[in-house]
């Protein structure tokens, strides 16, 4: 079987470029790169169909002479699936600019919780562990459970603590955020 | 009988063209629409009884014959895949039916839910029957555009968000399909799965291996195995419930379905099975520690999902009749079963305005139906006996047994540890939305700041009426009595799900039911 060499080559650059665009921040970029990888499967297909030959109609030509019908039948079948889709993302993109002004693949809020919830693991830990699964009611029933001057006092000292722990973050904080305008004050110069 | 397979495509694809044009009457719509269904159930139905009785059947479609024209397929396997499928569709649709009363119109535009669920549907159904790949190819795409349509129905900003991770990744796979079957012809020369069964045989060993992991990489994004199943927790969960539900039952069943047949019928031999057996692993354990770790009952059941796809997995890589079987009765059970919690948890929405087990209590006092159509569910998914997910996860790790290597005997502890995990990561937000008392959720305190996550809980349908439309609570019913159905008729419907493993063991039984069974 022999193939068409800028086919091939156009095929590999659609790829090549359609899958650098796939993996982009912004949803436009996506599209792009969507249509171009989808192209680039197109020209695959067709690639595979061998040589050009004469139109596959009975009795036209000997059966050797003519092109393989097969693969333009799946070429034109994808390329509508691909139109359609296309149309519907463009849909979605313009639905995610008019709802969040937001033309970028956004994060999961979940997975951002859980990104926040390690920042603030270490003052929360110990409060976490007194809590059962069954509620807060479940100590109650547990005969060695805390007396309860003794939780309040420990309460009171990991409010404390937790306040100590804030105002050192904050502090670290603005002084960071200082370190930051310096930086850009020194660039300016 | 055989005139009646295509109508299991055909049906739903008119419905969905005559419930588009009654765009206006509502009633109309969901006429056509259970009609439809009820009419694919009959016919699944009529299918199973035949195929059992008398064997497997093929049509080719236009008179065209085997090799040339498109194939359509009805064995065991589709048969029993097409009933219970076509069960769970109809319950979701009568649950969406009685969510959509109580919302009205602006959660669920009703004028395109319709059409488009039986759109879905259409898919579903066809993929279980194509006999080509090409075939195979379109019916992704069938249910794939309709599911875009209803992940981000009502257009919210939630939605789309989850939408875009859903859909991107859906091409991608979709588009390793098509490059696979480009290839595949390419090497080949046909389509045709009977033919390929034949013909890719005589291909060089790593050819047919680049051919095969092309197949099972597209296949596994859409089944969500490790570590391709990212996108599904992400995206599943904002769906509207009823939508969520049908997605969590039947998606990911269809992309297991298609590997069934890749590994049994394309690719016969034992190349992929110790890949197979670490995939399946990885993605129970990863899936349930997931699960584990969630505090959002709807996010909690998607890992639950991907994880026990790691179960239907396994009995596939065993690659034994047995193993099949069971994977078969497996799959079944996990429609069923996922779909009815989905649902359980659509109703608690409702009830509670939320699903943060967090927030949620005393839910037992409060509707104690619920509380049961949520329990027998979860001790099912569990594993505990008698229910349906003891009997298959039973059966899996006695094939495993029987393979005896090393391999299936760590997944087979792998398996005993999942099942106990899902258990606990269930009873655990069982206890905590139903069992304790409401008083107990206002002091608790809330490990995390009032997020994103819960503003998005508490907007949405789930302020407008705190009742539970009976119709709902009945739909939910009907998947719950349909699983322990499942327990009840266990003996002969593992029988069929042992005579369908031994068909698809192998393609020879397939292959002369394509090329001497034909029928116009």
């Amino acid at each position: 079987m022999s193939v068409s060499l800028v086919l091939v080559a156009l095929m590999a650059i659609f790829y090549s470029v359609g899958v650098y665009l796939l993996l982009e921040r912004s949803m436009t970029r996506v599209l792009l790169g969507f249509m171009l990888v989808g192209n680039a499967t197109n020209l695959l297909i067709l690639v595979i169909a061998g040589r050009s030959g004469t139109p596959p109609f009975y009795g036209d030509a000997p059966a050797s002479e003519m092109s393989d019908p097969l693969p333009q039948a799946f070429v034109l079948t994808s390329i509508v699936i691909t139109f359609g889709v296309s149309a519907f993302l463009m849909a979605l993109i313009y639905r995610s600019w008019r709802l969040a002004n937001a033309d970028v693949v956004q994060d999961d809020v979940e997975d951002v919780e859980i990104g926040r919830r390690r920042v603030s693991v270490t003052s929360e830990s110990s409060a976490e562990a007194e809590d059962t699964e069954f509620g807060t009611r479940a100590a109650a029933a547990v005969s060695t459970a805390l007396d309860l001057e003794e939780a309040e006092r420990l309460e009171e000292e990991q409010a404390q603590r937790e306040a100590r722990d804030r105002e050192a973050l904050d502090r670290e904080l603005r002084a960071e955020d200082g370190h930051a305008t310096e930086l850009q004050e020194e660039e300016k110069l | 009988m055989s005139s009646l397979i295509p109508l299991v495509v055909l049906l739903p694809l008119l419905g969905a063209a005559a419930a588009l044009t009654l765009a206006r009457y509502p009633r109309a719509q969901v006429t056509i629409a259970s009609a439809v269904l009820g009419v694919v159930l009959v016919i699944g139905g009529l299918l199973l009884w035949y195929v059992d009785a008398y064997g497997a059947i093929a049509v080719a479609v236009g008179g065209w014959p085997a090799p040339w024209g498109i194939t359509l397929v009805v064995d065991r396997l589709a048969a029993l895949l097409l009933v219970i499928s076509a069960a769970v569709l109809l319950s979701v649709l009568i649950f969406s039916v009685g969510q959509g009363l109580a919302d009205g119109d602006d959660e669920t535009p009703v004028s395109i839910y319709y059409p488009t669920y039986l759109i879905l549907a259409t898919g579903v159904f066809n993929a279980f029957i194509a006999g080509d790949l090409f075939n195979l190819y379109v019916s992704f795409e069938i249910l794939l555009v309709a599911s875009y349509v209803l992940i981000t129905l009502g257009g919210t900003e939630q939605r789309i968000r989850s939408g875009v991770t859903y859909i991107v990744v859906s091409l991608v796979s979709s588009i390793i399909f098509l490059a696979a079957i480009a290839f595949i012809y390419a090497s080949a020369g046909t389509v045709n799965i009977a033919q390929l069964a034949v013909r890719l045989a005589e291909l060089p060993e790593d050819v047919q291996l680049i051919l095969h992991v092309m197949l099972i990489v597209a296949f596994g994004i859409k089944a969500a195995i490790f570590p391709l199943s990212f996108w599904l927790p992400d995206s599943y969960p904002t769906a509207p419930a009823p939508v969520t539900a049908v997605f969590a039952g039947l998606l990911t069943k269809v992309g297991v379905y298609a590997i069934m047949r890749t590994e049994m019928i394309i690719f016969p031999g034992d190349d992929l099975q110790v890949p197979l057996m670490i995939a399946a692993g990885l993605t129970m354990i990863i899936g349930i520690i997931g699960a584990v770790a969630q505090s959002d009952i709807k996010r909690l059941l998607s890992f639950t999902l991907v994880s026990h796809i790691g179960y239907m997995v396994f009995g596939i890589a065993l690659n034994t009749a047995e193993g099949l079987g069971a994977s078969t009765y497996y799959v079944v059970h996990h429609i069923t079963v996922q779909t009815t919690l989905f649902l359980a948890v659509g109703l608690v929405e409702r009830v509670a305005g939320t699903t943060s087990i967090n927030r949620i209590g005393g839910l037992l006092k409060a509707s104690p139906v619920i509380a049961v159509l949520f329990f027998i569910p979860m001790l099912s998914l569990g594993g505990i006996p008698p229910f349906s997910g003891f009997l298959g996860k039973l059966a899996l790790f006695d094939a495993g047994a029987k393979d005896g290597s090393v391999l299936a005997w760590l997944l087979i502890g792998a398996g005993a540890l999942v099942s106990l995990l899902t258990l606990y990561a269930l009873a655990r937000a069982w206890n905590m939305a139903f069992w304790r008392d409401a008083e107990e959720v206002v002091d608790y305190e809330h490990p995390l700041p009032v997020s994103d996550a819960d503003r998005r809980n508490d907007s949405g349908q789930v302020a407008t009426a705190r009742v539970v439309p009976r119709i709902m609570v009945a739909a939910t019913g009907g998947m719950v009595a349909i699983s322990v159905a499942l327990t009840l008729f266990a003996g002969p419907l593992f029988d069929v799900s042992e005579r369908a493993g031994k068909n698809i063991d192998g393609p020879g039984y397939y292959v002369t039911t394509v090329f001497e069974g034909v029928s116009e």
